[in-house]
C-alpha cells in the first residue's frame, strides 16, 4: 500500500438503522438449497461465493422462470394478437409493474427496461443529456463513481462543450455534502451519483444530495446496482429524478435492468435508440413516437429477462428485504472484525454507513496472488481496479485491490473461511 | 480456470524464491536495448534492460512491480538470457511461450532446454495467470526486435 493514502482504517458501521442479528432471520439452509451452484464444489471444496457485488448467483425459481418462459410463454411482446403473443405481452407488463413496486415508483409507465445500469445511464445521457446539456453547462459526479457513471457524462460533456465537475470524497470514503453544495451552481444541469460505492461500500445520503441538487435547479440521477439487492429503495422518498439498477446483481438474469424516471421527465425526452415498436406513425417525411415507456424500448424486448427479474424480485421479497439487510450487516460486521485482526491487511475506507462489501489489500502480496490463493480454497472474490480507476488514483493505491462482497445466502462460516484463506496467503508469501 | 490446477504447481518454491529475492533487480544505465511490459488491468509494470554487444547479451536487469508470477518470471528471464546470443535468447523465448502459453512452435525452439524455466509449466493450468508469466517475455521480444518500447498484455 502506498504511504500517504488518506483513507483511514475501517469501522464496523454498516446500514444505518439496521440491527445486527445473532442468527439468520430466515431459514438460511432453505435459501441456500434454492441455489444450484451452491451445491457444487470448486477445486474439490464447497463453493464460497463472495463476489456478489460483481454478480449474484441465481435461485432455482429464477432459472425456472426463464426456462418456463421459453417452454410455455414465448412470443414477441406487444406485436400480434395470438394467444402466445398475449401471454408474452402480459408477462412483460406484469414484470414492469413488479419492478415499479420494487422501486416505489408511482406507475409502471415510469419503468424502462434496459440491458442493465450501463445502458440506462447511456440512455439518459444520450436522450435527456443531448436535449438539455449545452456548451458551458456542468454535470456533477463524485470521486467514487464507477466508470459506467463517468464515461457517458464525460463523453456528453466533450460533445457539448460542457464541463464535468467532480465532488471529492473524504478520508472515510464518504462524499461530504459541503463538497457537493460547493460545486453546484446555476450552470449545473445534472448530478449523477452512486447509491452505494462498488469499491468502498459507502452508502451515499441520496435524499440530502437530492435536496441540494434540486435547490440549484438541476436533476439527480442515482446509479443503484450496488444498492438494489441490499437496501429498501423508494425512489420518490429518495427524491431523485432517475434511478438505474441491474437484474443480474439482484439474483436475476443478466441482460435486463431498469431505468426509473419521473413521468414528466420521460414524457419530455426524445427517443435514444430508434427502431420498431416505439412509434405511432412512420412516414419517410417524419415519425410520431409513442409515449414512454415504449418510446425507449425499440426492437424485440428481453422478455425472458424481464420475467426472470420479476421472479428475482419475488424471491428477494419472500426472504424479506429488512431480514436480508440485517443478515448482510451481520456478515459484514464479522468480516470487518476478522479482517482487522490480520496483520498487514489494509481496508479501504471507513464509511459510517456501509453496504455489504469491503475492499482491501494485503501488504507485500499482489491482489492477484491473494485471489488465486483464495480460489484454491474454493473462495471467489473480485480482484481488479473495480472499474473505478479515478478512485484508485485518488486513494493513492496500486492499480488493483481485492473485494469481498456478501449476499443473502452467505454464512458466517464462509466469512471465517475468507479470514483463514487470507491467513494462508500470508503464510505462502511469508 | 482448470479444475485440475493445483496451487503448488503455480507457486513452486523456485518461483516464490525469485518473488522474495528478485535477481538482477536494478537499473542498467549502460543498457542499449530496453522494453517495458505493462498490464493496465492489474497494474503490473516490468521494465527490462539489456546490454548487448557483438550479438551477445552481456547483462540483463529489470525493475518494476507486479504479482509473484510476473516478478519471478522477469527475474528468471534475466538470469536465463545473460551470456546468450540474441538468436539463442529468441529461441528460448519461443520455447518459453510454447511451454507456458501454448504458443505455436517457433523454429528451433523445440531443441531448447528450458531448465529452471520449466517451473512455469504449471501456469498453463491457470489460464487467468498466463499473462503474468509471459509479461516480461513479451517485453524481451520487443527489446530484441528493437521496436515498440512498451508491450501491453491484458
Amino acid at each position: 500500500m502506498t504511504p500517504g493514502s488518506t483513507v483511514i482504517e475501517a469501522s464496523a458501521a454498516t446500514v444505518a438503522g439496521t440491527e445486527r442479528v445473532d442468527a439468520p432471520p430466515y431459514d438460511l439452509d432453505a435459501v441456500r438449497a434454492e441455489f444450484p451452484i451452491l451445491q457444487e464444489t470448486v477445486r474439490g471444496r464447497p463453493l464460497t461465493y463472495l463476489d456478489n457485488a460483481a454478480t449474484t448467483q441465481k435461485p432455482e425459481r429464477v432459472i425456472a422462470a426463464v426456462a418456463d418462459c421459453y417452454r410455455h410463454g414465448y412470443a414477441n411482446v406487444a406485436r400480434g394478437v395470438h394467444a402466445l403473443a398475449e401471454r408474452a405481452t402480459l408477462a412483460y407488463e406484469e414484470a414492469r409493474e413488479k419492478v415499479a413496486r420494487f422501486l416505489g415508483a408511482e406507475a409502471a409507465e415510469e419503468i424502462i427496461f434496459v440491458r442493465g445500469t450501463t445502458e440506462a445511464i447511456n440512455l439518459v445521457a444520450g436522450s435527456w443529456g443531448r436535449a438539455n446539456v449545452k456548451a458551458g453547462d456542468e454535470i456533477l459526479i463524485t470521486e467514487l463513481e464507477h466508470h459506467a457513471n463517468i464515461l457517458p457524462w464525460q463523453r456528453l460533456c466533450e460533445e457539448r462543450g460542457a464541463r464535468l465537475v467532480v465532488a471529492p470524497i473524504d478520508e472515510r470514503g464518504e462524499v461530504p455534502l459541503e463538497g457537493i453544495a460547493a460545486r453546484l451552481s446555476s450552470r449545473t444541469r445534472l448530478a449523477a451519483v452512486a447509491h452505494v460505492s462498488n469499491v468502498l461500500g459507502t452508502i451515499l445520503p441520496v435524499r440530502e444530495i437530492a435536496d441540494l441538487v434540486h435547490a440549484s435547479g438541476a436533476l439527480l440521477l442515482v446509479d443503484g446496482p450496488q444498492a438494489a439487492p441490499h437496501l429498501a429503495i423508494a425512489v420518490r422518498g429518495l427524491g431523485c429524478d432517475f434511478y438505474a439498477f441491474s437484474g443480474h446483481k439482484a439474483y436475476g438474469p443478466s441482460g435486463i435492468g431498469a431505468l426509473w424516471a419521473r413521468r414528466e421527465i420521460l414524457a419530455a425526452m426524445p427517443p435514444w435508440q430508434t427502431g420498431g415498436g416505439i412509434v405511432r406513425t412512420v412516414t419517410f417525411e417524419g415519425t410520431e413516437y409513442a409515449e414512454p415507456p415504449a418510446r425507449f424500448e425499440p426492437g424485440t424486448p428481453n422478455l425472458e429477462g424481464a420475467v426472470g427479474l420479476a421472479a428475482a424480485i419475488d424471491f428477494l421479497e419472500t426472504v424479506g428485504r429488512p431480514q436480508v439487510a440485517a443478515w448482510e450487516k451481520t456478515l459484514t460486521d464479522r468480516a470487518l472484525d476478522r479482517l482487522s485482526d490480520i496483520p498487514g491487511l489494509r481496508l479501504l475506507g471507513a464509511p459510517r454507513e456501509r453496504a455489504s462489501l469491503l475492499s482491501f489489500a494485503l501488504e507485500g502480496i499482489h491482489p492477484h496472488d491473494v485471489a488465486t490463493i483464495l480460489d484454491g480454497e474454493g473462495i471467489a472474490v473480485r480482484v481488479g481496479h473495480l472499474c473505478a480507476q479515478p478512485l484508485m488514483a485518488r486513494l493513492g493505491l496500486p492499480a488493483v485491490v481485492v473485494r469481498a462482497s456478501f449476499a443473502l445466502y452467505n454464512t458466517l462460516d464462509e466469512v471465517e473461511a475468507l479470514a483463514a484463506g487470507l491467513a494462508k496467503a500470508r503464510e505462502v508469501f511469508r | 480456470m482448470s479444475a485440475s490446477g493445483d496451487l503448488r504447481d503455480l507457486y513452486q518454491d523456485l518461483i516464490l524464491d525469485h518473488t522474495r529475492k528478485p535477481r538482477n533487480f536494478h537499473p542498467l544505465p549502460q543498457a542499449n536495448r530496453r522494453a517495458e511490459g505493462h498490464n493496465p488491468l492489474c497494474g503490473d509494470r516490468i521494465s527490462l534492460a539489456f546490454d548487448v554487444a557483438d550479438g551477445t547479451i552481456r547483462e540483463a536487469a529489470f525493475e518494476g512491480s507486479g504479482c509473484a508470477i510476473s516478478v519471478a518470471s522477469a527475474s528468471m528471464l534475466t538470469e536465463a538470457v545473460t551470456g546468450k546470443t540474441v538468436e539463442e535468447a529468441r529461441r528460448l523465448l519461443g520455447a518459453f511461450l510454447t511451454q507456458t502459453a501454448g504458443a505455436a512452435g517457433t523454429p528451433g525452439a523445440a531443441d531448447v532446454e528450458l531448465g529452471k524455466l520449466e517451473a512455469f509449466a504449471g501456469v498453463r493450468e491457470f489460464p487467468m495467470r498466463v499473462k503474468c508469466a509471459t509479461l516480461a517475455w513479451r517485453a524481451l521480444e520487443a527489446a530484441l526486435a528493437g521496436g515498440q518500447p512498451e508491450v501491453r498484455t491484458e
